[in-house]
């Protein structure tokens, strides 16, 4: 049967508490994580973090839908053409309509980072181009030391799932990935993988905002 | 081998007295897909010609692959 009446908030809110407990709950809806780049990673980390009761998303990307995005991204036949954070939008706030969102169709540059990160409890990291993750990694590290970053390198290819890990790197710096398998030296890019790795992402974050990370 | 070498990406490195874009270049990294971390502190990409690595230091050398 379906539902034609969208829950109240209390009503999300029991039915959070009661999958993931009153103490995580707590933390996430006061949570706000900016999420740079909307892809293959990005689309699944905000997917988690909506579903999981975040309370804000901002939403950062200058590519709009393409057919080779359905294979693995959370966008419709539909959306193919649309800008990705617009889609995006479109999407979470069917998922969980309490969500406060903000969408950039925009290129994260080292001269505009402050606008979309400068509110962020928690920094992901989603973009796919190597330089880009270098560019900002380096910036959010240099310029806010005390935010929290949970960034990605290697997860193409068709390597087991155990490859995929999370590590520490420094205080509030996390890299999710195998470290190694370049989209560009081979054919593969398949969504269980880039899915795991958004998985290690987004749990890290979850973990970082419930106080589990210390 | 240097008996107080530094230790890069968990392992002994005899690089003490190297600058950090010394080092980068000896192991062929591309300081555009990288992201260097010195004692738990991030080395801005500025400073790779200047920062001296000294014994005991540990180092952290990010490589950014694509995909995602």
């Amino acid at each position: 049967m379906a539902c034609d009446k969208i829950p109240s908030r209390e009503e999300f809110r029991r039915a959070l508490v009661q999958k993931q407990g009153e103490e995580i709950v707590q933390k996430l809806e006061q949570a706000t994580v900016a999420i740079c780049g909307v892809g293959g990673l990005g689309s699944n980390v905000a997917i988690n973090l909506a579903r999981a009761g975040i309370k804000k998303l901002i939403l950062v990307d200058f590519d709009r839908v393409d057919m080779t995005n359905l294979q693995r991204q959370q966008y419709k036949v539909s959306q193919v053409g649309v800008p990705k954070a617009q889609a995006l939008v479109e999407n979470l706030k069917e998922i969980a309509p309490y969500i406060e969102l903000e969408a950039y169709d925009e290129k994260i540059t080292e001269e505009n980072i402050d606008k979309f990160v400068a509110n962020a409890d928690v920094v992901c990291e989603a973009f796919d181009n190597p330089e880009a993750k270098s560019m900002l990694v380096n910036a959010v590290l240099e310029k806010y030391p005390q935010k929290y970053l949970v960034a990605a390198s290697g997860m193409a290819g068709t390597d087991d799932a155990n490859s995929i890990k999370t590590r520490k790197i420094s205080k509030h710096f996390y890299l999710c990935g195998d470290g190694k398998s370049d989209v560009t030296q081979m054919l593969a890019l398949l969504a269980p993988r880039v899915q795991i790795c958004a998985a290690h992402e987004a749990l890290t974050i979850i973990r970082i905002i419930a106080g589990l990370e210390v | 081998m240097n008996s107080n070498p530094v230790k890069i990406n968990g392992e002994n490195v005899a690089a003490a007295g190297m600058t950090i874009a010394e080092y980068l270049a000896s192991a062929n990294y591309d300081t555009k897909r990288i992201a260097v971390e010195r004692n738990l502190e991030i080395v801005p990409k500025a400073k790779y010609a200047e920062v001296v690595l000294e014994a005991g230091d540990v180092v952290e050398v990010v490589n950014f692959v694509g995909g995602g």
